[in-house]
């Protein structure tokens, strides 16, 4: 322990190193290129090793070790401002995760962003992205932890936006802004609360944290009949809906997918929209409060179906999308749902280690896509794409493993995680589990189709005259392998795909708990094994045996599903649902204050107005014209006559002067004489 | 002999007014500032004489005069050297045609 109390106090060099990155990047000159990007990836190599170091001493010590140090940031009053890092299993391993998944991103991204001119740039906001994103992690202070969530929404919003030019990209970015800001409203009420309640923001803090005086919260009254942990709880989870794209305000992160592909890996999938699974993890031991104090269970069920519900909901949509990128992103959106989920039936361990492993086959994923689009010269549809097994192996290895992870099928990752996942909700709720167990049916399926979309079959691309701009390259319309800058991150996180699922019962021990147990290990494991076999075999027949030919053939599950595809294309029209009661009210609402605003409280504003001028009229022409400048001016007139004859007595002659003073001299004389 | 005091007085005054008509009359700055000199020495005159007749014995009436010599001789310094900066500028020592002080 003394190890780690000595370790905790270095967590701030773990932000600090792409912190100053970012700092001197903003300053380079654009040409900086190579200098840009050596920077940001040696800090993050840094961080790395900093990370791992902590991540190694927290492994050696017994379960559950935590670490903190707190320090205050400012006083005001009798009142102190107080920050801190903290070192404890859930930071560690995520910190490792966010720095190791980084470092393969940023290196991917130097390939993938070659040609764009703002290229420091982009490393800049990656830097600061990647500080802030790690000044999360290792925040042992609410307050803190919301400045940098408030960061990373900020540099997501940048990154998306980072083509502003393209108007979905600008579009997209705002709307990422806003909806995560909604949430926002709901994780700030949450601090205020919590801070109202306990009076610090500490999480732990020698007995005095916050999170240390959940058990007490849990008998205190909150609003709506709940106690004060579950409303503090269901408020920190709004925030983390609107961050990890939760059910109603996930509708920004399949448009985020405007950004370039590496923001799209780094952000959208591996690590921003983790920080608000990690938050409610972090924030635990307020979900558990009242039903451990054998209150209410309804913050974990609350968190739980809003999971389920993502998670099934998003993967129906990801199942009738063309954009390669939109599938990843809709993936990406029901797999955080299944975190939530874990999380939600009391599952910390499950929701945590998915995070770890979505996170590196997630990344692998987005990069392969990355890859994808480069080697076609910008293609994203799936539909322009095909054979690409041919034209790019490496890449086609890698997106196998990949796809396989996400799949379920043992032994990689995904399996392992997944699998606790439903074991989890198994204990908790059958229905959940049943759903859930379907959102994995889907996502085998949808995998699978896009797998067969994209690399199997004949190159269908290349007709249109899209690739003009991209002619000059001297590859024609085919595709081709991309550099090895650009395969080889998704090759070293292909392994972690593989091998990172045999660590799950280290990962639990590590966290302090134990998972993988109890009953029903053999029904969830033999139907999520099923199901996902289920799933690639439905995609093979759909979409394996007789691959498409043409870029305009309609897909095999359009044919099959009719209308229901459409609907599901169209994303179950919650965009148009939005745009027709949100939007549209917020509009009406807008007029009509405009309405307001122009007629009555103009016109009331406009009549005083004008009675005030009428009143200052009159005041002028009576007051000021008429008595004081009449006034003024007659006494002007008044001092410049009588200096005017008065000027006359002055000749310059200096003896009529003496001759007169001669006068007065000779006057007082005669006077003085006639009175005595 | 025993000259009375109202001798002197009338003598100062005489000279007093000499001067003042000198002073008043004359065009000529310099003989402007010679009559001036005349003033001041009857007042000094004066001072002698009372002094001879009131308070004889102290040394009060002899240091004033002294002292009234001594400003008339810085006076009438600063006089010439205002008459030669006088000249220097109008070419004449008119007293007439030094007026562009006139209102």
């Amino acid at each position: 322990m003394e190890h780690l109390h000595e370790l905790v106090r270095q967590q701030w060099l773990i932000p600090f190193f792409p912190l100053v990155a970012a700092a001197i990047q903003s300053l380079l000159p654009r040409g900086q290129r190579k200098l840009s990007a050596g920077l940001t990836i040696a800090a993050m190599t840094l961080s790395c090793i900093v990370a791992l170091r902590a991540f190694g001493a927290t492994m050696g010590e017994h379960e559950s070790a935590r670490a903190v140090a707190n320090f205050t940031w400012f006083t005001f009053g009798t009142t102190k401002v107080e920050l801190g890092f903290i070192l404890d299993p859930l930071t560690a391993a995520m910190a490792v995760m966010v720095t190791f998944v980084g470092l393969m991103i940023f290196i991917n991204a130097t390939g993938y962003m070659a040609e764009d001119e703002n290229f420091t740039r982009f490393f800049c906001f990656l830097s600061l992205f990647a500080a802030a994103m790690l000044g999360l992690v290792i925040a042992n202070n609410l307050l803190m932890l919301f400045m940098c969530w408030e960061l990373v929404g900020l540099c997501s919003y940048l990154l998306i936006g980072f083509w502003f030019h393209k108007p979905s990209a600008a579009a997209a970015c705002k709307k990422a802004f806003i909806t995560t800001r909604i949430g926002d409203v709901g994780f700030f009420l949450g601090i205020l609360m919590l801070y109202w309640q306990t009076g610090t923001l500490n999480l732990y803090d020698d007995g005095g944290g916050a999170l240390e005086q959940a058990g007490r919260l849990a008998d205190v009254a909150g609003w709506w009949g709940f106690s004060a942990a579950t409303t503090i709880a269901i408020l920190l989870f709004i925030g983390a809906m609107g961050k990890s794209a939760q059910f109603p305000l996930h509708v920004w992160l399949p448009d985020a997918m405007e950004g370039p592909t590496p923001v799209s890996a780094l952000i959208h999938a591996a690590t921003m929209v983790a920080a608000g699974v990690f938050m409610v993890g972090r924030m635990f031991a307020l979900f558990t409060a009242e039903s451990l104090a054998g209150g209410s269970t309804f913050a974990l069920d609350f968190v739980m179906w809003v999971g389920c519900f993502t998670a099934v909901f998003s993967a129906t949509i990801a199942v009738a999308q063309y954009d390669i990128k939109r599938v990843l992103a809709y993936s990406t959106c029901s797999q955080l749902g299944f975190m939530v989920m874990a999380l939600g039936a009391n599952g910390l361990v499950a929701g945590q280690f998915h995070l770890l492993t979505h996170a590196f086959f997630k990344a692998l994923l987005f990069l392969g896509s990355g890859c994808v689009i480069i080697g076609t010269h910008h293609e994203q549809d799936m539909r322009k794409m095909g054979g690409l097994k041919k034209y790019m192996p490496i890449t086609f290895i890698c997106y196998l493993i990949g796809y396989l992870a996400l799949a379920g099928v043992p032994p990689f990752a995904g399996f392992f995680s997944k699998d606790e996942i439903l074991l989890e909700t198994f204990h908790r709720s059958k229905t959940a589990w049943a759903l859930a167990t379907f959102a994995a049916f889907l996502t085998a399926f949808y995998m699978t189709r896009q797998m067969f979309m994209v690399f199997a079959g004949r190159w269908r691309g290349g007709r249109d005259d899209h690739h003009d701009e991209h002619g000059q390259s001297g590859h024609g319309g085919e595709p081709h392998e991309v550099p090895w800058n650009m395969w080889g991150p998704i090759a070293v996180l292909s392994v972690f795909a593989i091998g990172l699922g045999f660590f799950g019962h280290k990962y639990a021990q590590y966290l302090g708990a134990e998972a993988g147990e109890g009953a029903g290990k053999e029904i969830v494991m033999s139907s999520s094994v099923i199901v996902g076999l289920l799933g690639i075999a439905l995609g093979y027949l759909m979409y394996g045996r007789k691959t498409m030919e043409h870029a305009d053939e309609p897909d095999p599950l359009a044919k099959a599903l009719g209308p229901v595809f459409t609907f599901l294309n169209r994303k179950w029209f919650i965009d148009e649902l939005y745009e027709g009661t949100i939007i549209e009210f917020t509009t009406f609402c807008g007029t009509a204050f405009r309405f307001v605003d122009k007629f009555i409280v103009d016109g009331v504003l406009h009549t005083i107005v004008w009675l005030a001028k009428a009143v200052s009229q009159i005041c002028r022409w009576v007051g000021d014209e008429l008595l004081i400048n009449g006034g003024f001016d007659a006494g002007c007139e008044g001092v410049r006559d009588s200096g005017g004859l008065l000027s006359k007595l002055q000749s310059g002659r200096v003896q009529n002067y003496f001759r007169v003073m001669s006068l007065g001299a000779a006057i007082l004389v005669v006077v003085y004489f006639l009175k005595s | 002999m025993n000259v009375p005091l109202n001798y002197y007085l009338f003598l100062a005054a005489l000279l007093f007014a000499i001067g003042l008509c000198g002073a008043l009359t004359r065009k000529n700055a310099i003989i402007v500032l010679v009559a001036i000199e005349i003033m001041f020495n009857a007042g000094i005159l004066n001072l002698i004489a009372f002094w001879h007749y009131k308070t004889f014995g102290t040394m009060t009436g002899q240091m004033f005069a002294i002292f009234a010599i001594a400003i008339a001789a810085a006076e009438s310094t600063i006089g010439l050297a205002l008459v030669i900066a006088v000249y220097r500028h109008y070419k004449s020592v008119d007293v007439d045609e030094m007026k562009s002080l006139k209102g």
